[in-house]
């Protein structure tokens, strides 16, 4: 059952207040209580955006090319939401949230929202509710979605999975035709970018990345186009914005888009089954007690933790039977 | 769940002088706040829309061009336009004590001046918010 807060809330939100708009992606940023209901209730409002995102190593420029595509889309009369991740601190727990520094020509505009997000915990480049946030934006109503990674390095691949198209943006000091050939991050690209190709290099990047990606076995017979950007200046975005256009109509022409969205809903509901499982496991104090017996059996080493996980195991089973 | 204490630090105006926000916003973040940094030059307009799409519990102005009088009533003004007056507005720079005084009369927040330690900032922003982390 919804609070009543919550459904004024969600009252305002389909009236298109930007206010209960914010209130809400902090509901699900939180996991607030009426988190999970909230999103069932605007799950049948989402769907329709258009989901890009950009990903690369720290100081590539994303935050600036993501200001160029926003105002492009909104030359075109998109509304454009952003979701701007940056890290939290190990050590504090809290964040500095800059990505906006770069975008300021947007900040009055009522056709963009943006929302920055602190990573809290998520490792892959994300923070834990970032999808959420997105798809609160989008049953907002928002055309154009982009999201905004951390500056990541080599395998924080989160994003892979967010987004329908997934750009990796690297600049003319990025790395030689080794690098290109490294795992993780050049996997995952559905197009590249090569940010600040004003400056030496520029060439000889794009050439190491084409060459890379015609050693790529291509499962879906998609080519990742290799766009050159001057993220200050603008130069190169709109082909960059064509191209991620392309790959939108390849992805839905392909099937692939409904196969990717199956394939995220069965990720989805695994991953719910999950933290309820575990939330329900770590919530028992019978358990918690067991396990600090067990962990004092390690410590006096008349155990180890392997015998210790396969003991708590079977406690969590004989006891959840005893419940049911 | 306790919810993070998001802040938007704000620099109004025409002023450059970050140092002092880069410094609190710094000092805000070993706290543990979450810390929402936009840069220089912003007007009222642009502060008030950023707070509400960040759904921060308070805006913090850095003001050192003396046009506090105008800059921090007019964003609260467009808080409460925009119906997010309830969001905590408190400040710091050189602000002289009777402008505070009328400040403060307007339901502005706490104006810290220099050489404020940043204990105190945080302190006053913990009390303010005691059901966050």
């Amino acid at each position: 059952m919804l609070e009543s807060t919550t459904s004024r809330l969600l009252e305002e939100f389909r009236s298109g207040d930007r206010r209960a708009c914010g209130r809400l992606v902090s509901v699900v940023e939180n996991e607030g209580r009426g988190a999970a209901e909230v999103l069932s209730e605007l799950y049948p409002l989402t769907g329709r955006a258009f989901r890009v995102g950009i990903t690369g190593p720290p100081g590539v420029g994303k935050s600036t090319l993501v200001e160029k595509l926003a105002r492009l889309c909104r030359d075109q009369d998109r509304s454009v939401g952003i979701v701007a991740v940056d890290p939290t601190s190990p050590f504090s727990g809290g964040a500095i949230l800059g990505d906006r520094v770069r975008m300021p020509s947007l900040f009055t505009d009522p056709g963009v929202f943006i929302r920055s997000m602190a990573s809290r915990g998520g490792l892959g480049g994300l923070a834990m509710r970032t999808r959420e946030a997105c798809d609160v934006l989008d049953a907002f109503g928002y055309d154009f979605i982009i999201i905004e990674t951390v500056g990541v390095g080599q395998i924080e691949l989160d994003i892979a999975s967010t987004a329908h198209s997934t750009v990796v943006v690297l600049v003319p000091e990025s790395g030689d035709a080794i690098q290109m050939m490294k795992a993780g991050l050049m996997e995952i690209g559905e197009l590249f970018c090569v940010n600040k190709s004003d400056r030496q290099g520029a060439d000889r990047l794009a050439l190491a990345i084409e060459s890379m990606l015609g050693l790529r076995s291509s499962q879906d017979g998609w080519k990742p186009p290799v766009v050159k950007t001057v993220g200050t200046s603008g130069e190169g975005v709109d082909a960059l914005l064509a191209a991620l256009e392309r790959h939108r109509s390849y992805l839905v022409e392909s099937d692939l888009m409904s196969a990717r969205r199956k394939f995220r809903v069965r990720v989805e509901i695994k991953e719910l089954v999950e933290e309820k499982l575990k939330q329900k496991i770590w919530s028992r104090p019978e358990v918690d007690a067991r396990l600090a017996g067990l962990v004092d059996e390690v410590m006096s080493e008349s155990s180890t933790p392997y015998r210790a996980a396969a003991a708590l195991l079977e406690f969590i089973r004989a006891d959840s039977r005893e419940e049911v | 769940m306790a919810r993070k204490l998001r802040i938007l630090m704000a620099k109004p105006g025409l002023d450059g002088h970050d140092r002092g926000v880069k410094v609190v916003a710094r000092g805000l973040r070993d706290a543990g706040f979450e810390v929402i940094y936009t840069g220089l030059h912003q007007t009222p307009e642009m502060i008030a829309e950023t707070a509400i799409q960040e759904d921060v519990d308070a805006v913090g102005m850095s003001i050192l061009s003396g046009a506090h009088m105008v800059l921090i009533p007019e964003t609260m003004r467009l808080l409460k336009e925009k119906g997010a007056g309830d969001i905590l507005m408190f400040g710091g720079g050189i602000i002289p004590e009777e402008d505070k005084k009328e400040l403060y009369k307007m339901g502005c927040g706490k104006l810290f001046g220099p050489g404020t330690e940043i204990r105190e900032i945080v302190d006053f922003l913990k009390e303010k918010f005691p059901d966050r982390t």
